[in-house]
Parts: C-alpha cells; sequence; structure tokens
C-alpha cells in the first residue's frame, strides 16, 4: 500500500512477533489509527466520525429493535407499541432509532456539501466519491423501507407511491413493480422483503464504509487547501500532517459530543419533530391521507421528481421523441434518479485542476447557490404541487442539473484560481502563526 | 387491481392538494399543559379526571386498544392504586376471553376495549396522530416547549362546537371551529357537567376538553416522564463530556499550534 510515508507498526515481544507473522492484525489497527492526517482539517471534516457513530447507534437499536418487533401487516404496528409501552427502555431505544435516522442523514448531507465545496471527489479520490454515493444511495433505500416497517399510514402510502415510480418504467414497469411488492399491491409480502432488506443493508453498508476508508487512507485524505500531502520523505510529510491518534480521534470526538448533545434534546424532548402524526395511525389501504409526504431527507428529491410535469416543454418535447415512451412519470422518475446520478459523475464534470473551493472565486457563488438551492428544494417537496411551487421546483432543479452539467464544465474554462499555498505547512502557519488572539478557535471557518 | 394501484399511485404522485389546499385546517387553541417543555410532567389529579371523562363520555363510542388498563397503576401516569385499577376493570369494561368463548369483567391485564361500533377512531394514539401545529415555524423549535399539538387539537375540538348542524348525503355533520372544513359527523360529546369531579373541579365543557387531551395524551405517550428524564440526563451528561473533550482537545493541539508560530 503505497501511502504518505510514516511509522508502521513492528512487533517487539515474542508473542507480538508470533502473531503478526501469522495474522498482521495489530499492525492493521496501527496502521489505521496512526494513518498521517493533513493537519489543517477544519470542523467540517468531522462528519465522518458522526457518520461511523450513526451506523453503530442504528445497527445497535436496530438490532434490538427486532427482537420485540414482529413483521405481519396484521400484527406490526401493534408490536411497534408493544415497545413503546412494554419494553423496557423500549420507548426510548425506538425513538433513538428514529431520530438516529435523521441524524445520519444531516451528517451524510455535511458530508457531501463538504466533499463537494473542497473537491474532494477530485483525482485520485474518484473512488472514495464513487463509493460514498453507493453508500448514500443505501442509505436512502434502507431509511425508505425502515420507515415501512411500523406500517403506519404514511409507512403504507410512502411505500406505494414510491414502489408506484418503478411501474412508470415503459413497457416492463408494472411487473417490476409487482415483482419488488411481491404481489399486485403494498401488502405482507412487501412488508416482509423490506424487512429482511432493511437489516440487510445496513452490513452492506459496513462493508462499503470499510472500502470507503480504505481508499482515502490509501490517497491520503483531502483538506482545506487541496493540496496533498509532501511524499517526498517521511520528514517532509510529518511537516504536513499529524497521526490520525490522538489529535484526530480527540477533536472528532469533541464534535461528536457536542452534536449529540443536540440529538438527546431532540429524542428526550420533541422526539415526533421530524416525524408524521399520520404514522400514529395503523396502515389502511381504504384511506389515502390528504397529503402524503416523504421524509425530510428525501424532500429535495421528491421536489425534482414532481417538477416535471406534463406542462414543462423538456418533458413535451422527451414525449414527442420518443413516441410518448417517456411520459411525465416517468420523466421525472429519471430526473430523480438523474440528479443523483450527475452529482456521481462530477469528479469527470468538474474540469477545474484547483481542488479547493476556497481559490475559486466564482464557483464559491455557484457552490453557496447550489446549497442553498438545496434547501428551497426541500422546502418546495413538503408543499403542495400547485400555485407557485412548481415553478419554484422546476427552477430548482434545472438549476441541480445545470450545476453539473454546465458550470462545473464551464468553470474549470473561465475561471482564473486564486494562489494556493505551496503546502499544508504553509497554510496552518498562516493561521496559526500570526494572530495569537484566536488561540481556541477552530482552524478555520467551519462552514467555508 | 394493477389499474387501482397505478390509479392510486398517480394519485398521490400527482398534485397531493387535497386538504392542504383545501387549507382549511381550523383554529386550534393554545392550551396550556403541565407536561410541556423539557421538563413537563403529567398532572395525575388531572389524569384521573381525564380518565373519568373517557370512560363515562367517549368509551360509549371510542376504544383503546393499544392501552393496557395496568398502566392506569403507572407511578409517572394517573397513578391509580392496584386494587383501584382493578375495582376500575370490573366495573366498567367487558372483553371477549377466547378461553371462556365469552365475555368476562376486564382484569388489568387486558387492554382497554376496542369498539367499533359507531366506526369511531381509536382514542390509544390519538394524542400524536394529530398535530395541532407542527413544522418548523416560528424560530423552528415551538414543539420543544409546546409539544406536536395534538392535545392542545383535542381540547380544541371538543370545546370547538357551534352548535349549527347541517345534514349532508344522509349524515348529519356539526359545525366545529377546530375541525379541518369545518363540519364534523361526532355529535357534540360534552355539555358541560356530563361527569361529576370527585376532587371538586368544576366540570365545564372546557375543563372536561382539556383533561380528556391530559389523559389521551399520557396514553399516547406513557413514557414521556421517563423519556424527558432520560433527555436530561443525557444532555447534561454529555454537554459534561463536551466540556472535558473541548479542554482535552485543546491542551493536545496547543504545542502543535504553538510551534506554527515559530
Amino acid at each position: 500500500m503505497s501511502g504518505i510515508p510514516h511509522d508502521h507498526y513492528e512487533p517487539s515481544t515474542g508473542g507480538e512477533k508470533w502473531l503478526h507473522k501469522r495474522l498482521p492484525i495489530v499492525g492493521l489497527a496501527y496502521d489505521t489509527l496512526m494513518i498521517p492526517t493533513p493537519k489543517n482539517l477544519n470542523w467540517m471534516w468531522i462528519w465522518g466520525i458522526v457518520l461511523a457513530f450513526c451506523l453503530a447507534l442504528q445497527i445497535i437499536t436496530g438490532i434490538v429493535l427486532v427482537m420485540h418487533y414482529t413483521p405481519h401487516v396484521d400484527l406490526a404496528f401493534a408490536s411497534v407499541e408493544h415497545i413503546m409501552r412494554n419494553v423496557n427502555g423500549g420507548a426510548m431505544l425506538r425513538y433513538l432509532h428514529m431520530n438516529g435516522a435523521s441524524l445520519f442523514f444531516v451528517a451524510v448531507y455535511a458530508h457531501i456539501f463538504r466533499g463537494l465545496y473542497y473537491g474532494s471527489y477530485k483525482a485520485p479520490r474518484e473512488i472514495t466519491w464513487i463509493i460514498g454515493m453507493l453508500i448514500y444511495l443505501l442509505m436512502m433505500g434502507t431509511a425508505f423501507m425502515g420507515y415501512v416497517l411500523p406500517w403506519g399510514q404514511m409507512s403504507f402510502w410512502g411505500a406505494t407511491v414510491i414502489t408506484g415510480l418503478f411501474g412508470a418504467i415503459p413497457f416492463i414497469g408494472e411487473s417490476i413493480q409487482t415483482w419488488l411488492l411481491g404481489g399486485p399491491a403494498v401488502d405482507n409480502a412487501t412488508l416482509n422483503r423490506f424487512f429482511s432488506l432493511h437489516y440487510l443493508l445496513p452490513f452492506v453498508i459496513a462493508g462499503l464504509v470499510i472500502v470507503h476508508i480504505w481508499a482515502f487512507h490509501t490517497t491520503g485524505n483531502n483538506n482545506p487547501t487541496g493540496v496533498e500531502v509532501r511524499r517526498t520523505s517521511k520528514a517532509d510529510a510529518e511537516k504536513d500532517t499529524l497521526p490520525f491518534w490522538p489529535y484526530f480521534v480527540i477533536k472528532d470526538l469533541f464534535a461528536l459530543a457536542i452534536i449529540l448533545v443536540v440529538f438527546f434534546a431532540v429524542v428526550g424532548f420533541m422526539p415526533n419533530y421530524l416525524g408524521h402524526p399520520d404514522n400514529y395511525i395503523e396502515a389502511n389501504p381504504l384511506v389515502t391521507p390528504a397529503h402524503i409526504v416523504p421524509e425530510w431527507y428525501f424532500l429535495p428529491f421528491y421536489a425534482i421528481l414532481r417538477a416535471f410535469d406534463g406542462d414543462v416543454w423538456v418533458v413535451i418535447a422527451a414525449s414527442f421523441l420518443t413516441g410518448g415512451i417517456v411520459d411525465a412519470k416517468f420523466f421525472g422518475v429519471l430526473a430523480m434518479f438523474g440528479a443523483i446520478i450527475v452529482m456521481a459523475l462530477v469528479p469527470w464534470l468538474d474540469t477545474s485542476s484547483v481542488r479547493s473551493g476556497r481559490y475559486r472565486p466564482m464557483f464559491k457563488w455557484w457552490f453557496w447557490l447550489f446549497v442553498v438551492n438545496f434547501f428551497v428544494l426541500m422546502w418546495v417537496g413538503a408543499m403542495p404541487a400547485e400555485g407557485i411551487y412548481p415553478y419554484i421546483a422546476l427552477i430548482g432543479s434545472t438549476y441541480w442539473f445545470a450545476y453539473f452539467l454546465v458550470i462545473l464544465p464551464l468553470l474549470g474554462v473561465l475561471e482564473k484560481p486564486l494562489p494556493q499555498p505551496d503546502t499544508i505547512e504553509d497554510d496552518f502557519k498562516a493561521h496559526y502563526g500570526k494572530s495569537s488572539t484566536t488561540e481556541g478557535a477552530p482552524a478555520a471557518t467551519p462552514a467555508e | 387491481m394493477l389499474k387501482k394501484l397505478a390509479l392510486a399511485a398517480t394519485l398521490a404522485l400527482a398534485p397531493v392538494s387535497g386538504a392542504y389546499a383545501a387549507g382549511a385546517s381550523g383554529h386550534v387553541e393554545n392550551y396550556d399543559f403541565s407536561f410541556e417543555g423539557p421538563f413537563g410532567t403529567y398532572d395525575q389529579a388531572q389524569l384521573q379526571r381525564g380518565l373519568q371523562v373517557y370512560t363515562q363520555v367517549c368509551s360509549a363510542c371510542h376504544g383503546m386498544k393499544y392501552v393496557p388498563l395496568r398502566t392506569l397503576s403507572a407511578e409517572d401516569g394517573p397513578g391509580m392504586p392496584d386494587d383501584q385499577v382493578r375495582a376500575y376493570a370490573e366495573q366498567f369494561f367487558e372483553v371477549y376471553d377466547e378461553e371462556l368463548e365469552d365475555f368476562r369483567p376486564a382484569r388489568p391485564t387486558d387492554h382497554f376495549p376496542e369498539n367499533n361500533a359507531a366506526g369511531a377512531p381509536d382514542l390509544s394514539m390519538m394524542a400524536k396522530a394529530r398535530a395541532g401545529f407542527h413544522g418548523p415555524y416560528g424560530l423552528g423549535i415551538n414543539q420543544l416547549f409546546k409539544g406536536m399539538g395534538g392535545p392542545e387539537y383535542i381540547a380544541s375540538l371538543l370545546a370547538g362546537y357551534t352548535g349549527e348542524d347541517k345534514e349532508e348525503a344522509g349524515a348529519i355533520l356539526y359545525e366545529n371551529e377546530a375541525f379541518p372544513g369545518g363540519w364534523i359527523s361526532m355529535a357534540p360529546p360534552l355539555y358541560g357537567d356530563d361527569v361529576e369531579y370527585s376532587d371538586g373541579t368544576e366540570a365545564t365543557i372546557e375543563q372536561q376538553s382539556k383533561d380528556v387531551a391530559a389523559f389521551l395524551m399520557w396514553a399516547a405517550e406513557p413514557k414521556l416522564m421517563a423519556r424527558k428524564q432520560a433527555g436530561f440526563v443525557g444532555v447534561v451528561f454529555l454537554t459534561v463530556l463536551s466540556v472535558l473533550l473541548y479542554l482535552t482537545n485543546k491542551r493536545l493541539w496547543a504545542p502543535v499550534k504553538a510551534r506554527a508560530k515559530e
């Protein structure tokens, strides 16, 4: 494994040597924990730890919840109430799991935006990015299926709407939908397979997380300057880096503890804040809720899905060119999945040779507009599709695609980047060297 | 069937306007309840009064099938003595026993019976299944101080009848200021002095509404007090941990940052 030059584990005692010859597991742990890490990382680099924590939290609380849950259409809703009322600590356990999903998505969005701003997706970190996008997709699938399990009204109707998306695929859509549901409609077969997959996918995610970490431990972390760690010698590398343990472990744990204060306040004092009241009504296939809304973390994509109705010219054009095969509904589905695909392809769409947004004066504006646009889409996704909202959704969706397909490719050509520091050491010194007043301040403003 | 499903999906996907557009979500009075806010607790006397209203008025049509009768003795709930719970269950409710193949008086181990007689919804989770106010508005943290408004909605609904009614499609609808759309099929259940409170509280419509709303909040969220306590312990403990980690981190990085000044 070629990486940043650093000390490796040397077994000293007889026992250690014996083990190391047979299974270098201590060495692996040592190298992973002592990995040289750019010392100028700012507070936006803490989300990885938060995400690892979330995955562990969800798996542990989830495994215990499964011990008391019954995946059957007649019993699921009651078994969740059984957890809430009769299981020791059950209410807390379930609220942790429920809100843990939200914390997971808060963290993953922050993590992705950090990657987009600092160009963490650029060569040689494309694989890390792609694996990350896969993890994100699996997270969405897992969260969606998990939301179905309590078998409330939103569970049922959310499942009906989302699996209905597959029905929009021309010719084979209905067959695919039936195959996914295990029948003609959302029913016991659907609940059972969602339960099975909801249990399986987190472990697939855990596997991919290991690959994700392996990939960026090979390339080294990106950092706020986007300038690479010097690898010419160990001495040079040590000027740019510090070992992960203890410097970044403690820093990350500090950030995690603060985030958990907020998390526990939400779980303890307003656990249903992010939920929907309708999910406390048992699923009823005969009664459609007045307003079906997905969980907050799906709203931007839900807005994109609904933005392209039959009145939009691209939809009319697509429908005309394909002889009606691509109708408005299918176009919406394509747009929704396309929004994630263009994001996954960003390593090849961004033509700028400068990694960090810090040194890209024009990019900065477009990036922040992208972030604002994300929240606008989230807001509009929760609104009814009427009045002015579809127009806002359409503008927002258009900007999403324009950002990746037009703006990023063009900026690399048009933009004149600012000078970058030669080394990470220079950046660190520039920050901490001159201003003695800001001793306790973070390495850079977190949201930069 | 497939067609039906496709229709359902399209309906669901397409203009999800319906109720939101009809918009006429009614007026929900923001009553103060003792269990609001991070330190709010249930008022035991109020829960017992609410139980009385539920038993003597609501349970005629509504059921509460997810709530075990034994939980009436919970310390952080109504807190009734065990023998009183036993007597109460026996006196007021009958359940069907599969072993006896017959009805028998309820025991504390049974749940409140369900009641489908009048097609009225089950009330077990009603206080969480309706939101008087929700979502991020104001500071976005109103729920932290006010709850999600379920009990407020219930109380407003019960006290919100105007006395008007109309016949529509063979059913009588009653005008109600809190109900979305303004017309509800439930006849006004409270007229004042529907129950006689043993603690001397005057049983006005509003008082009974608030009491039963509080009781239904407890029924929906019996572990509310334990949860808030756990949340408080978690927040305090993690705040202390944050401070310790902050100091550790500061000390750990101090020499690194000092070296940068050289």
